[in-house]
């Protein structure tokens, strides 16, 4: 990065950061509630363990809703809720509320389809042996959908680096404004480069630390 | 050779044999019931057809019961009612002498904790080792660790898989898979195993060893088994009794022994073929030679049941009626563990002698039945 000014340099890493928080805090976010999310979607729907097509329906409609909306919407649609969870709507904490939520619905869904990718089988042998619901969602279930639920994990973060590049709008930087700001804006090409570069690696690292804990974790 | 049609004659040798055999049955002597169904019907779809039509059955205790069918027979659905992982619309079940359909949740989960199951595609964890698949009953039963970990060792060498303790899933063959499924499914010490096409998923060799394993542990358990396949060769190697199910309903049941001699319906018939066929070679009808002018020739089987050998019948008969009796298939086989002979004859004389010679048969007790002249 020598062809970068110091001062460059220090923003870039400030960027760098505001760039981790943003996408590390809502994946966080995104984990703890889109899993029990999920979890209620799949035992829920039809022909899961308890299903309730009245509590099923309208919470599909509600996670298809926030993933159909583009995220620079989203991201100003609900900044009278950002505001009031996060008492600012400007700024990198600001953008987290929005990342998070349409994280949680990403997540949802794609934890959901990891939760179906268990074999039915296992499920049915776990009651045939007088397994209570808890125990086959968190005994089976889960640990036999881990290696899926890291695997959608990865995509998650790898999504939310992208739409982190968005937050630029409400004030939250990182790296996609840094790059919006300085490398296009102000005809900065080094600047570009530089954030173009980072996030490459960013992203491939995120890639392979999910692909190796998936082929750990998996024994199939 | 269109119009020869072919004749079936089954030879009881001993009439009295068969019920010799059944008092002889451990199974048979044991007089608590074990898992009795009472008029069980189910209906999936709302207007679609019954999976289960008024379905009766009672299985003693350790006696090993099988349940044949095709494919949509009902079996699966009929096995699957005994620990009400399916419920049926109407009927009871009791197994060992409680009602299941009367429990609460609670009160079901321990009830299914006394009744082993293993599966056709084995479903274990995929992500358990063996020792924590076979480990697994236990756990949701709430056992401690130490404890688990004793009944593991005692269960492994059980099924020959100390060397598998470790082992996942992935590595282990289609048999040694089942094996772990049978070791759960004992895990908690239950007193009823049902095996749901337990080894439908495995090669000759292999289903051979889990059916003399699933017979050993009967024996030394005191299992009671109830066993679904739509393979009568299954039946006949383990079974005590079978039942035969079609189109949702028990339309045959009763001593193995019993089914396979005296089968009453044609579905039966026609799996008990499969097993017991008369094996005459393709080809072998044309390559018989006519009969004589004035005289007629039959084809039949029959099947000698018990010790007494076929000889003494045939030449007795050739002698006596001045027929000629040709041997054109045969050979010897066992029904729960009892030997039998199954034999393709072509017989040539005068229709008369033929008519007497049959009739003559019948007189020492053997079952004819005339499906063509």
């Amino acid at each position: 990065m020598t062809w970068l000014t110091p001062m460059m340099q220090e923003l870039l890493i400030e960027a760098l950061g505001q760039t981790l928080v943003m996408v590390g805090v809502s994946t966080v976010l995104a984990i703890a509630f889109g899993l029990p999310l999920a979890l209620l979607l799949h035992v829920t729907g039809p022909g899961g363990l308890s299903p309730r097509p009245w509590l099923n329906r309208p919470l599909g409609l509600v996670v298809n809703a926030l993933r159909s909306t583009p995220f620079i919407i989203l991201m100003v649609a609900i900044v009278p809720f950002t505001r009031l969870v996060a008492g600012t709507s400007i700024g990198t904490g600001a953008a987290i509320v929005p990342l998070a939520l349409a994280a949680t619905a990403f997540l949802a869904r794609l934890f959901e389809n990891a939760l179906r990718e268990v074999d039915p089988g296992v499920v049915e042998a776990a009651q045939a042996m007088g397994a209570s619901r808890g125990q086959i969602v968190w005994k089976v279930l889960v640990p036999e959908a881990l290696p899926g639920l890291i695997a959608a994990v990865t995509v998650a973060l790898v999504s939310l680096v992208g739409f982190s590049a968005m937050a630029g709008a409400i004030g939250g930087g990182g790296l996609g404004d840094l790059g919006i700001r300085f490398g296009y804006q102000r005809f900065m090409p080094e600047v570009m480069a530089s954030v173009v570069l980072i996030l490459i690696l960013l992203v491939q690292g995120l890639q392979s630390i999910g692909d190796w804990l998936v082929r750990r974790l998996s024994h199939r | 050779m269109a119009d020869l049609r072919i004749a079936r004659v089954v030879i009881l040798a001993q009439p009295d044999h068969i019920t010799t055999i059944m008092r002889d049955m451990p199974a048979l002597q044991a007089d608590d019931i074990a898992i009795r169904l009472a008029g069980l019907s189910k209906r999936f779809a709302e207007g679609g057809t019954l999976a289960l039509r008024d379905v009766s059955l009672e299985v003693r205790g350790g006696e090993i019961f099988g349940i044949v069918g095709r494919s949509g027979a009902g079996k699966s659905t009929l096995v699957r009612t005994i620990n009400l992982l399916e419920r049926p619309d109407a009927g009871a079940v009791t197994v060992l002498g409680q009602e299941l359909l009367g429990l609460d949740a609670a009160a079901l989960r321990t009830a299914r904790r006394g009744i082993g199951m293993v599966f056709q595609h084995f479903n274990l964890h995929h992500r358990r080792t063996v020792a924590e698949n076979i480990a697994f009953p236990l756990e949701i039963a709430g056992i401690s660790r130490a404890e688990r970990a004793a009944r593991v060792a005692e269960l492994l060498p059980l099924v020959g898989l100390e060397a598998k303790r470790d082992a996942y899933p992935a590595q282990l063959s289609g048999g040694q898979k089942q094996r772990v499924g049978i070791a759960r499914a004992l895990a908690s010490r239950p007193r009823i195993l049902l095996c749901d096409e337990a080894t439908s998923a495995l090669d000759p060799e292999t289903t051979a060893e889990i059916l003399a394993l699933i017979r050993n542990l009967r024996d030394r358990l005191q299992l009671t088994v109830l066993l679904i396949t739509h393979e009568m060769a299954v039946v006949k190697s383990i079974c005590d009794r079978v039942a035969v199910m079609e189109a949702g309903r028990v339309i045959e049941q009763g001593p193995v022994l019993e089914v396979f001699t005296r089968p009453r319906q044609e579905t039966t018939r026609r799996f008990v073929a499969e097993v017991i066929g008369h094996g005459v070679p393709a080809g072998t009808l044309a390559r018989l030679p006519a009969p004589k002018p004035g005289e007629a020739r039959r084809l039949v089987q029959v099947l000698f049941l018990g010790p007494h050998s076929t000889r003494a019948v045939i030449s007795e008969a050739s002698r006596d009626f001045g027929i000629d009796l040709d041997i054109a298939a045969g050979r010897i086989d066992s029904i729960a563990g009892e030997p039998f002979g199954v034999m393709a004859l072509a017989a040539y004389g005068p229709a008369e002698a033929l008519e007497a010679a049959f009739a003559w048969m019948r007189g020492l007790g053997l079952v004819i039945e005339e499906i063509a002249p």
